[in-house]
């Protein structure tokens, strides 16, 4: 399956013990592939840099801009201004080493630069030598190292492309540091240092080209995307009988659902797509998605750049005054939440044209929760009688954001969707979960072909995890709320022994228990009068009689 | 009288340096604006549950209990000890002794050795443990070499080797009006204030910083309200006031 050592999990107490190190285990990588000068240009970065011949040659001066060394420290000099985060985790840090085994891509690597404080150290370094007095004065009589600096040479550059693009921004390290410190932020400040001197990555800019030409990150246009939604209701109809619209671009509803574009044909993002579908009709939500802002998740924040995260979050602006909603509600997406949720005020508000009495954004949980409390679903649990089911809490959901209206609600209303919609149900160890949870390996930008070994080394600790829950709590189904780890996880457990259906969406649960309103037996569905494409037609032709009669 | 005067300079210098770096510091961390609201969540909902977490975190070091139970007890031991030894130093300063720190008197001359222990057992980490022992650099050694010495020449002069600490007193109060008296010309007691007087200067060039920088720590130190309250930093609002996407387009 691959050319290199898949961990093995052994299921016995769902922890992955603490790795000795092994020096340099990931240092055969070069990265992921270098982003070329069209794709820079699109999201404001310097292009005079010529396209590496291959991998290794990324990190060659000859291959960086000009000047790249000044240009480099001068965007380290211009960031540490701008944010604080930076400033205060470079400076902050007293090498403890509570971080140390906290990361899942050291624990599934191995690599030492793959602790967080050590990830950290590979720009710390840098900034100690060219910008405190220490490192000046001791790289002045030519020992930096003895107060952990160092010069910037290429080989520095070759490691930070490397191992900043080894972190998936998942914040755990956060969570374990006594003074807060967030690798994420470092990580964050190294790709943007790396996309002003030549050394963009193609994944992330690619996509967010996309999104710039075509409204998501899949490149999908209006028409197919129109199409698509018509395949899903065609779906709902053939299978209960009942006509569940998802409009596109629909002016004047009340509520914009933003979701990542995932949600239109991956399995099995797209059956929480359904789900949300269903569950907007049944409360009588009138919704529309939209061609411009088809896209929720904002790849601006994994190259942790503030300009470009704010240009993808102005189009959900954009979009919200074009159709004139009330609301915005997001789909289950991870990043995509912690943009939505931490951000879009910031970066797309103020809100006040929307309506004030519901939250700005909401996710979409905090519409099914509540519903399903109140009894205004009709739901049979039994339907997902054939799953025992865990929830893989996702890491910017779990550390970056918050659902609900209380302190942790982001681990408890998931949980209670789940546990209204199906009866078995089982957590993962305590220490794989909640704000202690493992990310799924593949966010923060990683989600890529060209990173494979990174994801499936990284996705250790959650399938050891799950692993142990299968093995000792007959544990069948994980369930997630993102649309990386959705993916992540499909294209990853079949290495560890799983297969791809185990991993399923909450909306699908969601999707699978709800009983319609008016919805049919499979008999009944066999003898139905009319086909999707009659019904839909006959909708329509119902509301032009009613738009004429109100006139 | 050389001696005096000598460290009566070395610690106006290092005094200064110290009071001034930090606060220098303590600026620049004040003046860069945090742009995102970036809170490590679960946060607090209100600014007194920051006040409640940032207390647990200082008081408690919260994070690290979660993180590493043997870490926890040297760093806790070394930092209270710290607190206590610190503490009991006050009266070197002071005419007439405040009670609370009479009180503590007896407890800061065993805390010493507490302290001692603690940091040779944090020295040890960074010796035996390989993960430690990788993001070490000889600067971190050093750091807890140092204050392991000013711990052992102290404690040299408590239990061992007495020194004339009337006379010690005396030396500090009168640098408050700069006049110099004479200090006594005891090996322990130099190598303690040279000790002393280099950490305080190191302080505010160094990781030492961790002390004032954990309350201006983005993650820790937000309220987790962004959809109740718009947060935006001087140099965003510049974008929006422009109307421009990026920063190189901004009017100078």
């Amino acid at each position: 399956m691959a050319d290199y050592e898949i961990p093995t999990v052994t299921g016995e107490d769902g922890i992955v013990d603490v790795p000795s190190l092994e020096k340099g285990s990931m240092g055969h990588l070069h990265g992921p592939w270098i982003s070329k000068p069209d794709f820079q240009k699109e999201l404001g970065f310097p292009t005079d840099f010529e396209m590496p011949a291959g991998v290794e040659n990324y990190g060659d001066s000859n291959t960086l801009v000009e000047n790249w060394k000044e240009r480099a420290l001068d965007k380290m000099d211009d960031l540490r201004h701008r944010y604080r985060s930076l400033q205060v985790f470079l400076d902050i840090c007293v090498k403890c080493g509570a971080c140390t085994d906290k990361c899942h891509y050291y624990i599934g690597t191995k690599d030492p630069k793959n602790m967080p404080v050590a990830r950290q150290d590979l720009l710390r370094k840098v900034y100690r030598r060219y910008f405190t007095f220490a490192g000046k004065f001791f790289g002045k009589i030519g020992h930096p190292e003895f107060v952990g600096a160092t010069e910037l040479t290429e080989d520095v550059v070759k490691d930070w492309y490397n191992y900043y693009h080894q972190c998936s921004q998942c914040r755990r390290c956060s969570v374990f540091c006594p003074y807060g410190i967030d690798t994420a932020e470092i990580s964050m400040a190294a790709r943007e240092i790396l996309d002003h001197i030549g050394m963009g990555q193609k994944y992330c800019t690619e996509i967010m080209g996309k999104v710039h030409k075509i409204g998501n990150n899949l490149g999908l246009p209006e028409a197919a995307l129109a199409d698509t939604l018509e395949g899903l209701e065609e779906d709902i109809y053939d299978d209960t009988g009942v006509l569940v619209e998802l409009p596109l671009d629909k002016k004047g509803s009340d509520i914009l659902l933003i979701t990542p574009s995932a949600d239109f044909f991956a399995e099995p993002h797209v059956d929480g797509l359904m789900g949300y579908a269903k569950v907007f009709h049944e409360l009588g939500l009138d919704f529309t998605l939209s061609s411009y802002a088809s896209e929720g998740a904002n790849f601006g924040m994994f190259i942790g750049s503030y300009e470009n995260m704010r240009r993808l979050a102005l189009r959900i602006r954009k979009a919200a005054i074009d159709l004139g909603v009330k609301r915005i509600v997001f789909g289950e997406c991870g990043h995509a939440w912690r943009v939505a949720y931490s951000f879009l005020n910031t970066l797309a508000g103020p809100w006040d044209f929307l309506d004030q009495n519901y939250p700005i954004p909401q996710h979409v949980l905090e519409i099914t929760e509540p519903a399903l409390a109140a009894g205004k679903l009709n739901i049979d649990k039994s339907a997902n009688d054939d799953m025992v089911v865990t929830f893989h809490d996702s890491c910017n959901i779990a550390r970056g954001s918050r659902i609900g209206s209380y302190e942790g609600g982001q681990f408890e209303v998931p949980r209670n969707v789940i546990k209204a919609v199906c009866n078995n149900y089982v957590d993962m160890p305590k220490d794989t979960i909640h704000d202690a949870t493992f990310c799924c390996g593949g966010g923060g930008g990683i989600l890529t072909d060209d990173l494979m070994e990174v994801r499936v080394k990284g996705a250790q600790p959650r399938m050891e995890a799950l692993k142990h829950v299968t093995e000792h709590h007959g544990v069948t189904h994980m369930a997630a709320i993102c649309a990386i780890c959705k993916s992540q996880f499909t294209k990853v457990i079949p290495y560890y022994g799983f297969t791809m259906d185990q991993i399923v969406s909450v909306h699908q649960l969601v999707s699978s228990a709800i009983i319609l309103t008016g919805q049919l037996s499979e008999d009944e569905i066999d003898d139905m009068e009319f086909d999707y494409d009659e019904a839909k037609e006959r909708l329509i032709a119902s509301r032009e009689v009613v738009a004429e009669e109100s006139k | 009288m050389f001696l005096s005067v000598f460290f009566g300079v070395l610690f106006w210098v290092a005094t200064l340096v110290l009071v001034l770096g930090i606060a220098y510091k303590v600026f620049i961390y004040w003046k860069v604006p945090a742009p995102l609201k970036i809170p490590t969540t679960p946060a607090p909902l209100t600014k007194r549950g920051v006040w409640v977490r940032m207390f647990k975190e200082v008081t408690l070091f919260y994070s690290l209990f979660r993180s590493n139970k043997l870490l926890w007890v040297l760093g806790i031991l070394f930092h209270y000890a710290l607190a206590l030894i610190i503490l009991r130093h006050v009266r070197y300063f002071q005419e007439n002794v405040w009670l609370v720190i009479d009180i503590v008197q007896p407890f800061g001359k065993y805390a010493g050795f507490l302290m001692v222990i603690a940091l040779i057992g944090l020295l040890l980490r960074r010796i035996l443990i390989d993960r430690v022992r990788y993001i070490t650099a000889p600067s971190d050694r050093a750091m807890l070499g140092l204050l392991i010495l000013i711990g052992i020449s102290g404690l040299t002069m408590k239990f061992v080797s007495h020194t004339d600490i009337l006379m010690v007193k005396t030396f500090f109060i009168g640098l408050r009006t700069f006049s110099f008296h004479p200090l006594p010309a005891d090996p322990f007691l130099i190598v303690h204030l040279t000790l002393v007087a280099t950490l305080m200067l190191i302080f505010p060039i160094s990781k030492l910083m961790h002390a004032p920088g954990i309350f201006f720590s983005p993650t820790r130190n937000q309220v987790d309200n962004p959809r109740e309250k718009r947060h935006l930093s001087r140099w965003a609002k510049k974008l929006e006031t422009q109307d421009k996407l990026y920063l190189h387009e901004l009017d100078k």
